[in-house]
């Protein structure tokens, strides 16, 4: 509990931060004014632009790094990540659809696209999950549906009769939360909330299921139902996270291995630390694309990968020590 | 009174092949049954068939009378507990939580007490807090015992739950699960190590080729015709001053 309520204090302060500093610098009368005149330009720029910004990315944020949490305990494998399963390919894909048929114009018909996407692949991996229970065959899977969702993707670039439609899927998958309304983050509570209960839910069963699937199966604990829920759980928080920000990256992996430790390896315990922590470093990672003095803003998959690929070598090496033995 | 265990002409086709053929067998309350056989003989197979975790071809599992085809997930850990062969921990738990495990209904405070009284058992106290990745094959297997013993089921299945022990710590499982059945629990257990077998099993069943080719008690099934068959061992029991002896040689 003290770990979650510290990380929480973290997560509060990372926001403040990331709503009191951007591209603009506001002088200390400004943010007088931003507080005490929330209409006026300095409070139009922190509450109607920065806040709810900071939010996205910490909603995305936090459904990244929960549902990297479910899929490492249920695959029992610490490459898993929310991706893994083809799930963000598949969401990708629909946002890409709906980009190349020209339904970007009709707000929401991108996000209602990716999480199409997400779902469809969802309703797969489920069906799977549920027949497979050895987790290197769903695995093997989830790599198959991952590389028909990005050799479709390819397919719409390569029939896309504008290069325009093109770039703009690239600009929409590299990720961003740029521009995103408070009500972008009260829509995206639709598919998180039932995501969050399910992952919830299961987390229980990610913990026997690191016996093996076997004690798992005569534990007493309804497996068959939580594994269900614990794949649809992590399918709802992705697809959720690509529809709200497009795909991003080791935010799902790092999170689960950076709170481990703290939980002494517990793969239920793991879980809502892990979803603060992915906030934390998704509310990072939006402040510094845009600081970041570049001519066009950084996109958030980029710094993402930029910082989170180093930084995930060095956590893979330190943990190394742990699994070699 | 009904058996705790009952195989009732069970057969196991994998990829085609029968790995497991008629076996029939029985484990009451207050015995140990032994399972022996050369490896690949499908006695891990027939305990999987047994507990409904692979499809029979024929024949009927049942628990406490009941096929355990028809058992749902709660009603089937309530009657038996299992230690799988395979001794892998996904994560780097430390051994209580491990042990809790086989209590996962329990309020967490009555779980860990009970894992502490199964890491007691196996002689893991010490170890309670150190973390599986961090213990030898051996320490980790105990402590996956301790989780068999905190389930309470009234049948206890442990597949080669020895393997890997030194000395002592194979005579400690056998004397645990010989304390379970003296308490009027139910205990199938596989083992490789023939003389542990013969001094801790009240029943043996030898298995070769997937099917049983004898049955009874250690000195009626390991006579030196079934060591030939089933072990291609030369050999019998020596009765011995700490119990029974089996000598063999290969042919």
């Amino acid at each position: 509990m003290r770990l979650i309520a510290f990380l929480i204090i973290f997560l509060i302060a990372a926001m403040a931060v990331s709503i009191a500093f951007g591209e603009t610098a506001l002088t200390a009368a400004q943010y007088h004014q931003a507080f005490t005149v929330p209409g006026s330009a300095p409070g139009e720029i922190l509450w109607s632009l920065r806040a709810p910004r900071a939010v996205a990315a910490a909603l995305v944020g936090a459904a990244l790094g929960l549902a990297g949490g479910v899929m490492q305990g249920l695959l029992r494998n610490p490459l898993a990540e929310p991706g893994v399963l083809g799930i963000s390919a598949m969401s990708a894909l629909g946002a890409a659809i709906a980009i190349a048929a020209g339904l970007a114009v009709s707000p929401g018909a991108i996000e209602i696209a990716a999480l199409g996407g997400a779902l469809g692949a969802g309703v797969l991996v489920v069906f799977l999950a549920a027949r497979l229970r050895e987790p290197p065959s769903l695995i093997l899977f989830g790599v198959a549906l991952s590389s028909l969702g990005g050799a479709l993707t390819a397919l719409v670039f390569n029939l896309s009769p504008s290069p325009i439609a093109t770039a703009e899927v690239l600009s929409w998958l590299m990720g961003s939360v740029a521009n995103r309304s408070w009500s972008d983050g009260l829509v995206a509570l639709i598919p998180i909330a039932p995501g969050v209960a399910l992952s919830a839910w299961s987390a229980r069963g990610l913990t026997m299921l690191s016996l093996g699937e076997d004690t798992a199966a005569l534990s007493g604990l309804p497996m068959a139902r939580l594994r269900i829920a614990a794949v649809a759980g992590a399918a709802l928080l992705t697809g959720a996270a690509v529809a709200m920000a497009g795909v991003i990256g080791f935010v799902g992996l790092a999170a689960p291995h950076l709170t481990r430790g703290a939980v002494s390896d517990d793969p239920a315990r793991t879980l809502t630390p892990s979803a603060i922590v992915g906030a934390i470093l998704l509310v990072g990672a939006d402040l510094a694309a845009r600081i970041i003095p570049t001519p066009e803003e950084l996109k958030l998959g980029v710094v993402t990968a930029l910082f989170g690929a180093p930084l995930f070598a060095l956590i893979a090496w330190r943990a190394s020590r742990s699994w070699r033995g | 009174m009904t058996a705790a265990l009952e195989l009732d002409g069970v057969s196991v086709d994998i990829a085609g092949r029968r790995v497991v053929d008629g076996v029939s067998l029985t484990v009451a309350a207050g015995e140990v049954v032994g399972v022996v056989g050369a490896n690949g003989c499908g006695k891990t197979t027939a305990i999987r068939g047994a507990l409904g975790l692979i499809r029979l071809q024929t024949g009927e599992a049942r628990l406490a009378g009941r096929p355990v085809s028809g058992l749902g997930e709660a009603d089937r850990a309530r009657l038996a507990g299992y230690l799988p062969q395979e001794r892998r921990v996904g994560w780097n738990l430390p051994a209580w939580r491990v042990a809790a495990l086989g209590a996962p209904h329990l309020p967490p405070a009555k779980a860990r007490a009970i894992a502490m009284d199964a890491l007691a058992e196996v002689d893991m106290t010490d170890l309670a807090e150190r973390g599986v990745f961090d213990m030898s094959g051996g320490e980790r297997a105990r402590v996956l015992l301790a989780r068999l013993l905190a389930t309470g089921a009234p049948l206890l299945i442990a597949d080669e739950p020895a393997a890997g022990l030194d000395p002592d710590a194979q005579l400690l499982v056998a004397d645990l699960l010989r304390a379970r059945a003296a308490r009027g629990g139910a205990v199938l257990v596989t083992l490789h190590d023939l003389t542990l077998a013969a001094r801790s099993c009240d029943r043996l069943v030898v298995m070769t080729k997937g099917g049983v080719v004898a049955t009874g008690t250690p000195r009626q099934t390991l006579s030196r015709e079934i060591l030939r068959e089933a072990f291609r061992l030369d050999g019998g029991l020596i009765e011995t001053q700490a119990g029974l002896v089996v000598a063999a040689h290969r042919q």
